[in-house]
């Protein structure tokens, strides 16, 4: 297939993931503002999901001082920010139009109607009461594109692409909202000890749609050092680190061309430090200092994988 | 010609329904007003969420506009569309003989049927063209021949298009809502398919592969997503199966055309191109175009890749040689026309000039070189002023422009905001010429929304109908 075609389907994927993401984290922090009003923990709150998407310092430019509405704003909505919901959105939705004929129809209606009906929110500016029922909403709309997308596409070399867009982007994801919570959070791996910690590991777990998985997984108490385990390293969460590297793994060593092998033993690389790692030796090297290498080597992932396959060389 | 009375499609002069209508008139007299309004809604949310959308140049608002639908079908009946079908096929015949043999013994410019001045310094002609050979001597690979009834009712071809003619997707889309709307209308009314159209432009595209490739790779290539027609780019491209590209991502290497891949270059054997002559190889026409190929035409030259339309087909259609195509068909084919030219004052002929500067507030006045409805001039209802500047810009150019008598176009009913109104159309239908000449039973129906207006061009705010060729 066209590399132009591959890029614009990769992109579609990954920012169609990042918007939903992102709703996933702005959910939870409403969901957490409404149990603790605690000035400080808030404001705290927001200026680390600020920074886990590298907005922290435009933000306190444009603002000075962070506030929940002010930082729900900038995250959904803000024009200067590339990745806001509404940016994502609409660059999936630019993306998805420039290849909408390698799209099935229903696929693309469906990218096209979620950016023409996101309208209805940017007018009545997304008020307090009605945050949860936006990025509900955007998370409905990200299940139902992957959801058409699966249902309805060839399983050709274009789904693969928009797969690997998917994956790629959620295994960053992931790793960068847990990040954030251990940040925050005690250190103590093996007990979540105040009251309030509990909540926010359980609110951690549900904004990756983790929390019943994680019931059903331990059966028992919600412990960071488990969290850790259940969110980089468990194969079946489909969320986890290890899922998402396995599914680009896989679909790396499907596409490969004749440029890709070190791409490919890259990715290899990744996903056989996550299938047969032991969350111990992550905890001990210190789960933040982990998850940053683990950033770093899925960007070098990323750029590789424009290089060999998304972008056209001049010479060809 | 100048009747003031205007053909209403479906009504005859007595008011009374026209046999072919008949059917539908019935059906929809017993369709409640509300109902019609909520299908009405229905086409419209269609059409949105489909993303069936046209972009207006020069509009800054909105660049992605929906095209508005009707959905009162413009109604033929069989023994017109014989007559039409037969009438194109001829006329495109001829002009593909045209097209050959100005690229090569140039007998029509030697025997004076045409000036060879006005056809050898016209900038569509293209020399690069000259003595190159072509499958089948085909160069107008797919034509959207410019139809309107006017008067009693007969037909003229109004413009000929056989560079980059858009719109087939609309005919095909306009069918497809129409058959999601109203599948009770296709049980009672005998309609003639046309959903195979993106068949027969496949056949005809691989019909032109270079010699000795047996499965041809072909691609459309497109402007880009800004592109107005670019819908219709996606939209063929995907019916057909074949690749979307745009310019950067083909190459040429050692006279041949590639593709970028994933899995690297891939051969590429026919390019159904959606992009002007100027803007197709910008080491050969315009150097500034970043929408080509470098090296393309080369490539083309050596017959090492088919392109459709040819290059060089615009001396065709160029309105300074569309009052020549009745002679065309008489010289080519020795037979009479089957389909009326609109009768055209040529204003570099100083007696025609004369007779449209005296009669301008009667006449069209079109650019010679121009489409899409941009730099004309309707006389009967153009202000003073306007009149006075384009009096202005023909004298300072005559041989820009060609004039034509207004007709009183044909009417079709529409729904407008006052309810149910007679509305001017006009018809589009498109001829497939490869190995022979082949269409689909229809085409596309544009009509101007406007009461009174004369302009059906969608860049100019027309909407467009789903056109019903009745089987027999």
């Amino acid at each position: 297939m066209l590399s132009r075609t591959a890029d614009h389907l990769y992109w579609m994927a990954r920012y169609t993931e990042r918007a939903e993401n992102l709703a996933r984290m702005l959910d939870v922090n409403c969901r957490m503002t409404l149990l603790r009003q605690d000035e400080d923990a808030v404001q705290r709150r927001w200026g680390s999901t600020l920074a886990i998407v590298g907005q922290l310092e435009p933000f306190v430019a444009a603002h000075g001082v962070v506030t929940q509405a002010a930082a729900i704003d900038w995250l959904s909505f803000e024009r200067s920010n590339p990745s806001c919901i509404a940016a994502c959105l609409g660059s999936a939705r630019e993306n998805a139009h420039a290849v909408r004929g390698t799209l099935t129809s229903e696929a693309w209606e469906t990218l096209n109607a979620t950016w023409l009906e996101f309208g209805r929110f940017r007018q009545e500016s997304v008020t307090a009461q009605a945050t949860g029922d936006f990025f509900e909403w955007v998370k409905f709309r990200s299940h139902l594109a992957r959801g058409v997308i699966q249902g309805t596409m060839l399983n050709d070399e274009a789904l693969e692409f928009t797969w690997l867009g998917t994956y790629l982007e959620r295994a960053d994801n992931t790793a960068r909202i847990l990040d954030s919570r251990f940040a925050l959070l005690s250190t103590d791996v093996e007990r979540a000890d105040e009251a309030g910690d509990y909540y926010e590991w359980s609110a951690l777990l549900r904004s990756v749609s983790a929390f019943e998985i994680y019931r059903k997984v331990y059966r028992d108490l919600i412990t960071p050092r488990r969290v850790a385990e259940l969110l980089v390293l468990r194969e079946a969460m489909p969320r986890s680190l290890r899922h998402c590297m396995e599914r680009v793994h896989g679909t790396l060593s499907r596409v490969a061309n004749d440029r890709s092998d070190e791409t490919l033993r890259r990715s290899g690389e990744i996903h056989a430090a996550l299938q047969y790692g032991r969350i111990e030796q992550a905890l001990e090297f210190g789960l933040r200092h982990y998850l940053a290498q683990f950033l770093v080597r899925t960007a070098d992932l990323g750029a590789r994988i424009a290089d060999d396959f998304l972008v056209s060389e001049a010479t060809g | 010609m100048a009747a003031t009375k205007i053909l209403d499609e479906m009504h005859a002069d007595d008011a009374s329904v026209r046999p072919h209508y008949r059917p539908y008139a019935d059906w929809l007299a017993a369709m409640p007003g509300d109902r019609i309004a909520e299908k009405r809604a229905e086409a419209d949310l269609l059409f949105r969420r489909a993303g069936i959308t046209f972009a207006v140049y020069g509009d800054e608002g909105g660049t992605e506009r929906l095209i508005p639908f009707d959905i009162v079908p413009r109604i033929i009946p069989a023994s017109e569309w014989d007559l039409l079908q037969r009438g194109l096929r001829q006329r495109v015949t001829a002009l593909n003989a045209f097209l050959h043999d100005v690229y090569h013994d140039q007998e029509i410019l030697r025997a004076g049927v045409l000036p060879a001045e006005q056809v050898l310094c016209n900038t569509q002609y293209r020399p690069e063209m000259q003595g190159i050979d072509l499958p089948m001597d085909v160069y107008a690979h797919i034509a959207g021949v410019d139809l309107v009834r006017a008067g009693a009712g007969e037909f003229y071809v109004l413009e000929d298009n056989l560079r980059v003619p858009s719109g087939v997707s609309y005919m095909l889309e306009d069918r497809k809502a129409m058959m999601r709307l109203f599948p009770d209308l296709f049980a009672r009314c005998p309609v003639s398919p046309i959903e195979h159209y993106p068949d027969l432009l496949l056949e005809t595209l691989r019909s032109v592969a270079p010699a000795g490739v047996r499965d041809p790779t072909v691609v459309l290539l497109t402007p880009g997503a800004h592109n107005s027609a670019y819908f219709e780019h996606a939209f063929l491209a995907q019916q057909m199966g074949i690749e979307l590209v745009e310019g950067q991502d083909l190459l040429i290497d050692d006279e041949m055309v590639f593709m970028r891949t994933t899995q690297g270059p891939r051969r590429v054997d026919v390019i159904y191109r959606r992009i002007d002559d100027d803007f197709l190889d910008p080491l050969a026409f315009r150097p500034d175009s970043m929408l080509g190929v470098p090296g393309l035409l080369t490539a083309y030259r050596a017959g090492r890749v088919g392109i459709c339309n040819a290059v060089g087909t615009g001396i065709a259609d160029d309105k300074s040689t569309y009052p020549h195509v009745p002679d065309m068909i008489r010289f080519y084919l020795g037979e009479e026309p089957l389909l009326a030219n609109v009768p055209t004052w040529i204003l570099r002929r100083p007696d025609d000039l004369a007779y449209a500067l005296a009669h301008l507030d009667q006449l069209v006045v079109k650019e010679v070189h121009g489409a899409g409805g941009y730099g004309m001039l309707i006389g009967p209802q153009a202000s003073r002023a306007e009149l006075a500047a384009f009096r202005a810009r023909i004298e300072a150019d005559p041989a820009r422009y060609i004039a034509q008598p207004t007709l009183s176009l044909s009417a079709c009913p529409t729904f407008v905001e006052s309810g149910l109104a007679p509305r001017h159309v006009d018809l589009r239908p498109f001829v497939l010429s490869g190995r022979e000449v082949v269409m689909v039973p229809g085409g596309l129906t544009r009509v101007a929304l406007r009461e009174g207006s004369l302009v059906v061009n969608s860049s100019q705010g027309g909407g467009t109908k789903d056109t019903w060729v009745l089987a027999r």
